[in-house]
């Protein structure tokens, strides 16, 4: 089969098993100028070759170390960033032929870590609200505008005029989860939403979203550092490192054992809760490496402590992990025909 | 005869005054004993960093009013100025943060501003003082020290400038290391190299550790005991463990439930409503009453004492009035009045 012909199968639209994004090997490298001709002298491997569903209705938590790609690849879903290869499906449209930039970015809604910086501090929060909508066409905005803010829990006789400055971190983050939910998305991608908030509002945060899912019929792509909050609210969880997914699967199979000894560090790296038992030795080594030109064979064997020729050598693939199909992970211990002196063994990450 | 504490602050207030006061520190009580680590835990704008910087005598003298008494090490830090002050900042205590960009200058190498520390406040010459950086270098674990002792900090990742930074702060030997948030910007694979490595350096050097965080985790790997605060006082203090499993303050249990440390999936969260106050008037009643759940009227009338439910356990809620009144300070052991 060729690729377009896996492509228009795939494209199958609609009906509740479509996921409602397919991306299909999607690249994003940045040149790195420098010298005295501005001469490009490295390529930052952002995303690279990176292939995920969401499927309808979940939450898909993305995680990993700064710099491993998430904030990317949420940029290339909502089409603010250009793909440099790779295709992205919308529920079976694929974009760029069968569904437009513009329609697409109405239907995947983004709130970002930092509440101030992403909203104009010369508009109030109803108008902040309406904006969207008002551009869009679409009906009553200021009603709509006011509605959602009563929804994410701001009293719209108190906040609707009041302007971002006057408004504490978890109220602009409500703002801007109304904002959001004003252009009636169908995704909406929190990347390190919550991260910024006191431990206190960001479970009032929480919930919130929680309830906001079932009632408008969302789907969330939930990017954070926090394996807590990655845990209570996603479904599946894709583990990144360097531009590469690693691990993804479900995140009761995740939790429980780890397939990647990449996202067995991750979780050895939480702090341990009880006071009896703490950490007593940091499971990596020196900070997370540059993806400027990443190491070639399986991006983690640098820190990696499974390491063996194999994987300076060879890529390793997403395979299934156990008899889960639904669970992958790419390394060689988990293939048994890769070579590595310990693959296919029953050993923990 | 247990020490007098290396650290007494008593009845401490803080205001800011400008178009409108802001009474950030309000009669808060710490003691600290030599080779403690302590952490204070508490949500943005609880008076964390205030209390650090009051320490440090780092507060702007002009807009800012201070009552109350903080000794260290048997010295009054109110009465200090001059070389004695400067002396004392970085010397018996120094300051690590958030942003290493706040500790370490751009336009000079690690090396050199190491160096620079040490031949001010241990009266050696050079080439001991570079020694000592060298060795300090070391001592966090720097790979290759030699060459990044020529480093200017923006030559360096994240991690290694916070190590850069510790090694900066206790080039001096300081006794009282002030840590407001240093792991906070990290990725949580450094942040825990990061709080092992403080932990080993404070078993060789035997220094005090006071560590600001509002991550109840990060408390649990670096803390013998926690100071929770909330809108500018200690509302409960103990062992961490005792904190951890026997929260008494409802603000500290909403804390930890918040943390979601194995909550069920899916379940909805019990959270605390609504914000800490805005702190522009002076506390007069529990500044945690308006959100608690479990208020009685005497919470509204008057600020609540604090009661001892067990030996080195404080807390400020009179949901504890069954127990006996704490004394002062909070200290495991009775601290003697020298
Ligand atoms: N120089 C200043 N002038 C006026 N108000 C100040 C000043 N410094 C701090 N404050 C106020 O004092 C209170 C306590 O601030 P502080 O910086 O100690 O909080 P924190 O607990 O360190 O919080 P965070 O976790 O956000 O760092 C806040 O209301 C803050 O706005
Ligand atoms: N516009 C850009 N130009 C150049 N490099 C970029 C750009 N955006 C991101 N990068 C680089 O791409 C890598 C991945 O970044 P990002 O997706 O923001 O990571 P994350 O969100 O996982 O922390 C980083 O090395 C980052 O510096
Ligand atoms: S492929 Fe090799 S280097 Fe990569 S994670 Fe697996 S064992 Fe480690
Ligand atoms: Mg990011
Ligand atoms: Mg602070």
């Amino acid at each position: 089969m060729s690729k377009t012909d896996a492509l228009s199968h795939e494209a199958d639209r609609g009906g509740p098993r479509q996921p409602l994004i397919l991306a299909r090997n999607l690249k994003k490298h940045f040149p790195v100028r420098s010298g005295l001709f501005n001469r490009q002298t490295a390529t930052v491997h952002a995303v690279d070759d990176l292939s995920f569903e969401v499927r309808k209705g979940e939450t898909l938590g993305i995680v990993g170390e700064s710099g491993c790609g998430k904030s990317t690849t949420a940029r290339l879903l909502i089409g603010l960033m250009e793909l440099d290869d790779g295709s992205i499906i919308f529920d079976g449209d694929i974009l760029g032929s069968d569904i437009s930039l513009k329609d697409m970015r109405r239907s995947v809604q983004m709130v970002f870590q930092d509440s101030y910086a992403s909203l104009n501090p010369r508009l109030t929060i109803s108008d902040t609200i309406a904006f969207g909508p008002k551009v869009q066409g679409l009906s009553d905005p200021k009603d709509r505008a006011r509605h959602l803010m009563a929804r994410v829990g701001l009293d719209p006789n108190r906040f609707a005029h009041r302007y971002p400055h006057e408004l504490s971190g978890g109220q602009r983050q409500r703002v801007n989860i109304a904002r959001a939910l004003a252009m009636s998305p169908r995704l909406v991608i929190l990347d390190e939403a919550v991260s910024a908030l006191d431990k206190s509002v960001e479970a009032q945060v929480l919930n919130l979203l929680t309830d906001l899912r079932v009632e408008f019929g969302l789907t969330y792509i939930f990017i954070s550092h926090d394996l807590n909050v990655v845990r209570y609210i996603s479904d599946r969880v894709l583990v990144m490192y360097l531009g590469e997914v690693v691990e993804i699967g479900p995140v009761d199979a995740i939790y429980a054992k780890q397939a990647h000894p990449y996202t067995a560090s991750l979780f050895a790296a939480m702090p341990s809760m009880d006071p009896d038992n703490r950490t007593q030795e940091p499971p990596l080594a020196g900070d997370p490496p540059n993806p400027i030109d990443p190491p070639p064979g399986c991006r983690f064997h640098t820190r990696c402590r499974f390491a063996e020729h194999v994987c300076r050598d060879k890529r390793p693939a997403l395979a299934a992990f156990g008899d889960d199909p639904d669970h992958l992970a790419a390394c060689h211990l988990r293939d048994p025909s890769s070579g590595h002196s310990l693959a296919g063994k029953e050993i923990a990450a | 005869m247990s020490k007098a504490p290396l650290l007494q602050i008593e009845n401490l207030h803080v205001r800011f005054k400008s178009d409108r006061t802001v009474h950030a520190i309000n009669g808060l009580n710490l003691h600290l004993q030599e080779g403690e680590m302590l952490a204070l835990l508490g949500e943005s704008g609880s008076g964390k960093s205030v209390t650090l910087k009051t320490l440090l005598r780092l507060l702007p003298p002009k807009r800012t009013e201070i009552d109350g008494t903080v000794q260290v090490n048997g010295t009054d830090i109110m009465t200090l100025s001059g070389t004695r002050l400067s002396a004392y900042r970085g010397g018996d205590v120094s300051m690590v943060f958030q942003e290493p960009a706040l500790a370490l200058d751009p336009v000079y190498t690690i090396g050199d501003q190491i160096a620079e520390t040490v031949m001010r406040h241990k009266s050696v010459g050079r080439a001991e003082a570079r020694q000592v950086a060298l060795d300090m270098l070391t001592r966090v674990r720097i790979p290759s020290p030699e060459r990044r002792l020529k480093n200017y900090p923006h030559e360096m990742s994240g991690g290694m400038r916070q190590r850069a930074m510790i090694a900066l702060a206790l080039a001096s030997r300081p006794k009282l290391l002030l840590a407001d948030e240093p792991t906070t910007a990290l990725d949580a694979t450094v942040q825990i190299q990061i709080l092992l490595l403080l932990r080993e350096l404070q078993r060789e050097f035997g220094m005090s550790i006071i560590f600001v965080t509002h991550d109840i985790g990060v408390a649990v790997e670096i803390s013998d005991r926690v100071a929770v605060m909330y809108a500018g006082n200690i509302v409960e203090s103990g062992s961490t463990r005792d904190i951890i499993k026997d929260a008494r303050h409802p603000y500290t249990r909403g804390l930890l439930a918040a943390n979601l440390h194995g909550v069920d999936r899916g379940r909805r969260l019990d959270t605390i409503a609504g914000s800490p106050p805005s702190l522009e008037t002076k506390p007069d009643a529990c500044s945690f009453a308006p959100r608690c759940t479990e208020a009685r009227p005497q919470c509204l009338r008057a600020l609540p004492p604090f009661f001892a439910p067990s030996p080195g356990r404080q807390v400020a809620c009179n949901l504890e009035e069954g127990y006996s009144p704490a004394s002062h300070g909070l200290t495991a052991a009775p601290a003697i009045a020298c």
